[in-house]
């Protein structure tokens, strides 16, 4: 008969034990924890992919309301197209994911401790952050315009209640009326986004106050787009004619603002002082007050290591989106989601000891500038180590052409329409 | 020094050399990192919530590889993808392929028109089923028809009438037996109905 010889058994034992001992050890490493201040499309998404990719990574996203409203598609709003309610998105989709959401302001993030602090007195320790802080007005810097200011000349550059606003006094605006837009400085959220909304309220003009005027008072000579814009502008708002419902004065024929007449609804500048019905500011922006306060920033954004997202002045803080310091990229809805993976992949390879993994970026943006009538940009991006910087692809991407057919114009509307549907499932469904 | 010492630093600067560069040159990005960033405008996975753009998981590699070929190249028509597809190698291209393929195609269902789907349902029996197979589930090749966007299938459809847009052999045939025998282009778009509520 066959016997098992004692010593051999016990050694076996010890064989096995000393495995079930090594193997929470690997584990251990692979898991830790990650906390992730803001729920906008790069924030959300950085969580969602993390846990996507290893489901023993502990994600916590801390963000202080309880919907998100998303700026793209919102000059839909504004032009009566969609509604308020089509651009907001819950976190339940995130909670399904795995991600641990807790609403909540984050007030300060101590980047040698590793805890990040919240406005109702939690702290989160984490072995990475990462922040998303998006954008805040750069209020005062045009005369006039304040947080205050804003209450009753909206700047609509964050979805919300600034949308709402902006949209119930267009509606209110009798026909006839002046709108006037003052566009941003480089470099803003969207760049496009501007031109896209006199588009949008010409159309909504066109349809329901023909004889109103859109008076764009721009701080630059020229704009993203620009001249897929303006052909939209001739083919359906006049533009070019003394009937243009449409006029964009740039900063060398006096279009830059110097101060905003609040009691007056009117904007000065350096020529003139125009008097409008309803006035709409998209000041100039920097990087969301967390960036700043924990330390982030240099000048108005976050500058970072362009693989990883990971923060130049402090380690260990990943930031991504609108508030860093990403160059090359827009400050696009598109190129946050794709930051927001990028940094994810980075974020699971370093906490197992790995290095980053090569990154891929892409930014598709769309703008609706008239009935059945849109254009995009596109660019596909690499990581060029030597200069560390995000580098387009030579030859790829660029604009729609200036010569697309109607049906082209008319697909990329319902492609526009798709990409907010999908975009939005990629990041909180 | 000696000769052969010499010879050696020589071989290690050249070595030392080579590295460099190649350390310079990033290596290529992973499959999943590749495929990420189609999410943005596709779907997660690849699976599109329309209403147009298209599902492009569960496509067959081949069919892939020869889409993005023609977009970069230009002979498939397109309003963004041309400018996309030129951003990857062959290599890149290949490997998002290979990526989709394992990813299934989401049928939530879309709204179509029932009686057109009814009568295209018949048409796509006799013109269509025998490249694509099994409701248009199987794509050896060619495009995944069922439950994808009807819009898209229906520009795919314009593009193959209109010249825009090379028809592969064996689908001419087809193309034009249809045009013929059902009545002209009108007959398209039943058989679209159909293959797009395909759950």
């Amino acid at each position: 008969m066959f016997t098992i010889d004692r010593r051999k058994f016990i050694a076996g034992v010890g064989a096995t034990t000393s495995t079930l001992v090594a193997a929470p050890h690997v584990a251990r490493a692979a898991g830790g924890k990650v906390v992730v201040v803001g729920g906008g499309p790069a924030g959300a998404t950085a969580a969602k992919y993390i846990r996507k990719a290893d489901p023993s990574i502990e994600v916590t996203l801390i963000e202080a309301n309880k919907d998100y409203y998303t700026c793209f598609m919102s000059n839909e709003v504004l032009s009566g197209e969609r509604t308020l309610d089509s651009l907001k998105f819950g976190y339940a989709g995130l909670a399904k994911a795995g991600v641990k959401v807790v609403h909540d302001l984050v007030v300060g993030i101590d980047g040698a401790a590793k805890v990040v602090t919240t406005q109702g007195g939690q702290k989160f320790p984490y072995d990475r952050c990462i922040v998303a802080p998006g954008i805040d007005m750069v209020f005062g810097a045009l005369p006039g315009y304040t947080a205050e200011a804003a209450e009753t000349i909206p700047h609509a550059w964050k979805a919300g209640p600034q949308t709402a606003l902006l949209r119930k006094q267009l509606e209110a605006m009798p026909d006839g009326g002046v709108f006037v837009m003052v566009a941003p400085p480089n470099p803003y959220r969207c760049p496009p986004g501007p031109y896209e909304r006199a588009s949008l309220v010409a159309h909504y003009f066109k349809h329901h106050k023909p004889k109103s005027k859109i008076i764009i008072l721009d701080t630059k000579d020229a704009f993203s787009k620009q001249k897929l814009f303006e052909q939209a502008w001739t083919k359906f708002y006049g533009f070019g004619t003394d009937k243009s419902m449409i006029e964009w004065v740039p900063a060398a024929k006096g279009g830059k603002p110097s101060a905003i007449d609040v009691a007056g609804m009117a904007v000065q500048t350096d020529m003139d002082t125009i008097k409008a019905a309803v006035i709409n500011v998209i000041p100039a922006q920097r990087a969301g007050k967390i960036a700043f306060d924990a330390g982030l920033t240099e000048g108005n954004w976050a500058p970072v290591n362009k693989a990883t997202f990971e923060s130049k002045k402090v380690a260990g803080i990943h930031v991504l989106g609108d508030g860093s310091d990403a160059a090359t990229m827009p400050k696009s809805g598109y190129a946050a989601n794709s930051q927001g993976k990028v940094t994810a992949a980075a974020v699971v390879a370093l906490l197992s000891g790995k290095p980053a993994p090569t990154p891929a970026y892409v930014n598709t943006c769309y703008s609706i500038a008239g009935e059945n009538h849109a254009f995009s940009v596109a660019g596909v991006y690499t990581y060029d180590g030597e200069k560390n910087a995000i580098a387009e692809v030579q030859g790829s991407g660029g604009l729609s052409p200036i010569d697309a057919s109607d049906e082209d114009r008319k697909r990329e509307v319902l492609y526009a329409q798709s990409w907010f549907r999908n975009i939005t499932a990629d990041i909180w469904g | 020094m000696t000769k052969s010492s010499f010879h050696r630093l020589l071989r290690i600067v050249a070595i030392v050399g080579a590295t460099g560069l190649t350390t310079s040159a990033f290596a290529q990005a992973s499959p999943e990192m590749l495929a990420n960033t189609c999410a943005g405008c596709h779907g997660p996975d690849g699976s599109s919530t329309g209403p147009a753009t298209p599902t492009i998981a569960s496509l067959s590699v081949d069919y892939f590889v020869l889409s993005m070929k023609d977009y970069k190249s230009g002979k498939r028509p397109s309003t963004v993808m041309g400018r996309i597809a030129k951003g990857y190698s062959d290599d890149d291209i290949a490997a998002m392929a290979k990526h989709f393929q394992t990813k299934p195609f989401q049928r939530p269902g879309q709204k179509v028109d029932a009686d057109k789907a009814k009568a295209g349902k018949a048409l796509a029996k006799k013109y269509c089923e025998s490249c694509h197979e099994d409701e248009g589930k199987v794509g050896e090749g060619v495009g995944v028809l069922a439950g994808q966007m009807l819009p898209y299938l229906l520009y795919s459809i314009d593009d193959f009438l209109d010249g825009k847009r090379e028809p592969e052999k064996r689908q001419k045939v087809k193309f034009d037996a249809l045009v013929k025998e059902q009545g002209g282009r009108g007959a398209f778009e039943p058989i679209v109905h159909y293959y797009a509520g395909v759950k």
